[in-house]
């Protein structure tokens, strides 16, 4: 068997207006669209992802919290609704996913015997969170590839910021060890926004754009200063500078999800692609791809 | 007793494992069955509805309350999935929800009604009308906890439901869906000897539950922001409950305090208290906290808006 490899890394942010702003036939809510750039940003990542041969998805998700340890789906199939319990206005989805459970045992026994405390979630009445749903629709709107999806260990909230990189750091190296052993080629989501102070109110029509903007210019600057980072290859500082951002931005970082990413492709020190920033209810959210075969060049 | 619209209040914790596993400990089914003492009390309380206003439900815009008709699924825990699936059909109280969305709006709330098939409703809400209406005989009303709401608002939110209750004028059970200390055990434990995570958070569920046992409902809210600081993981900017709790019950210590159960489970404090309107028991004190009566957004501490103009500038300098 050949080594497996990680083919794409992306920071693929999961506001469900995107989903929602699409219309696709698998969301019961409809619009008349909205939130362009990111949409078109999705697009770009796509066409980056087409030439690439790969076998699963997997996704780091920060709308599937556990606090006792990190959890991975353990059962083959899920077929159900996913409604968003804050936006149900405009995401009731009908999934219809497969799972790698073959790999996602492999990642739970790499972190096991990383220290990592772990668990399969095994239980078929199960319902798959909107954040994994809402990345692996914009990333695969055809849902043919199965995917593994990873909780969010909340550690951050029990101890502190750098004790949840360091445990998402290790999940990572557990991530990669998993995927080089399958011998299967993966692409990895990280399914979080940046900075992520919302409004708390909903313009009357959601995709009127004219209500769109960034909540502060303080969540911008801190957004631009880690996209910058992104783009100069700088990840090692990025997650240096981690701790900072996700508290002066309550940045949706606080889930390990963009750490696990980065310590899965190794903390590249080439420069990642920018398809789009924009934002979503005031949030800043970054669409963003590194491709591995840039460090190989 | 004192004769009030809100004739009963009940604290009650939201994790699963009383309803779905209480033989596994001891505590836990001391937990089930003060569940069960609770709902005979709600029973013969006179009350017309139950409303929960649940921590396990955060929302984001405003305030949301369910409104669908009759809920229905099979509910999974996040957490807690291993322990099984929770079926379930409520009764909700549409037009109860419909009426505290115009009282919260009166208030300055932004608040909002869901109806969707399918709507997740949280494990806290599930647990607890298993357990304290299970047969469905009285309607029920959900209300979210907004993630950045602090004081005022949740006092705001705590006022308008209330108006809403004096509205229709049914009598009504009000539960709120909280551990007192909430951190959960992080690493494997032996389940017959689950344990309250730290003594200081043991201390601290013991000072509130001491409280509440004398019925200072509104001693007890006064003091959320210490709790919050001592017993507390900052999941959420602040410990909410017994704000929206003391505010939808009138504000005051008028109260028959009856701790049923005190049991950790998983690491938190699960307490299952009632509170009974009451003639006499303990007496207000002298507050610091503000008692606001309409919600006017969110300020800050530079906030300029509501400063008197500064008037045109000199066009010289006075030279």
């Amino acid at each position: 068997m050949s080594k497996g490899e990680i083919v794409l890394g992306a920071l693929a942010p999961h506001p469900p207006h995107l989903v929602y702003a699409e219309n696709p036939p698998q969301n019961e809510a409809t619009s008349e669209g909205g939130w362009e750039e990111l949409r078109w940003g999705y697009e770009r990542l796509r066409n980056s992802m087409s030439d690439r041969d790969y076998d699963v998805i997997i996704v780091h998700t920060p709308h599937w919290q556990t606090f006792t340890g990190t959890h991975l789906l353990g059962v083959e199939k899920f077929k159900s609704l996913s409604v968003d319990p804050v936006f149900p206005n405009l995401f009731r989805y009908n999934y219809d996913l497969k799972v790698d459970v073959e790999l996602a045992k492999s990642i739970h026994d790499e972190a096991v015997d990383a220290g990592l405390p772990m668990k399969m979630m095994e239980n078929p009445d199960f319902r798959i969170d909107y954040g994994t749903v809402t990345s692996c629709h914009l990333t695969n709107p055809t849902w043919d590839k199965p995917i593994v999806s990873i909780s969010s260990h909340r550690s951050k909230f029990y101890f502190n910021a750098e004790l949840m990189q360091a445990n998402m750091i290790k999940l990572g190296e557990a991530t990669r060890k998993a995927v080089e052993a399958s011998g299967k080629k993966a692409i990895l989501l990280s399914s979080n926004s940046l900075s992520h102070r919302h409004f708390t109110v909903e313009p009357e029509i959601p995709e009127d754009m004219s209500k769109e903007h960034v909540t502060n210019h303080h969540q911008y600057l801190w957004d631009m200063k880690m996209i910058n980072l992104m783009r100069e290859g700088k990840t090692k500082e990025m997650i240096d500078l981690m701790p900072d951002f996700t508290e002066q931005t309550i940045a949706e970082t606080e889930a390990g999800s963009l750490t696990w990413l980065i310590s899965a492709l190794g903390f590249p020190n080439y420069e990642a692609v920018v398809h789009a920033y924009g934002t979503v209810i005031g949030t800043g959210n970054a669409i963003v791809g590194w491709d591995p075969r840039k460090a190989k060049v | 007793m004192r004769n009030d619209v809100v004739c009963k209040g009940v604290l009650v914790p939201g994790l699963p494992h009383p309803l779905l596993c209480p033989e596994k400990n001891e505590g836990w089914n001391k937990v089930r069955k003060a569940y069960e003492i609770a709902r005979k009390e709600i029973e013969t309380s006179g009350a017309e509805r139950i409303v929960i206003y649940s921590t396990f439900w955060p929302s984001i815009l405003g305030h949301q309350i369910q409104a669908f008709p009759e809920p229905e699924w099979v509910h999974v825990d996040d957490e807690f999935h291993a322990l099984g699936s929770i079926p379930y059909k409520f009764r909700m109280d549409p037009d109860f929800a419909n009426l505290a969305v115009k009282t919260c709006e009166a208030r300055g709330l932004h608040a909002r009604t869901v109806s969707y098939y399918g709507f997740p409703i949280d494990t806290g809400s599930i647990v607890a009308l298993k357990l304290l209406n299970p047969d469905n005989k009285l309607p029920a009303s959900i209300v979210s906890s907004n993630m950045y709401a602090n004081r005022a608002e949740t006092i705001v939110l705590g006022k308008s439901i209330r108006d809403a209750i004096e509205k229709d004028g049914k009598k009504t059970a009000v539960v709120v869906v909280s551990a007192l200390s909430n951190r959960l055990h992080t690493e494997a434990f032996e389940i017959s000897e689950d344990k309250i995570h730290s003594l200081k958070d043991n201390e601290w569920n013991l000072k509130f539950l001491e409280y509440l046992e004398k019925g200072r409902l509104e001693d007890v809210s006064q003091l959320s922001r210490q709790f919050h600081d001592e017993a507390r993981v900052p999941k959420v900017v602040s410990f909410k409950p017994f704000w929206v709790m003391a505010s939808i019950m009138g504000q005051n210590n008028l109260y028959d305090g009856r701790v049923l159960a005190y049991e950790p489970i998983w690491g938190t404090g699960a307490a299952v208290v009632t509170l009974t309107p009451a003639e006499d028991t303990a007496g207000d004190l002298e507050y610091d906290e503000d008692d606001p009566e309409f919600y006017k957004g969110d300020r800050e501490v530079l906030d300029f808006y509501d400063q008197p103009g500064m008037g045109p500038l000199e066009e010289s300098d006075g030279d």
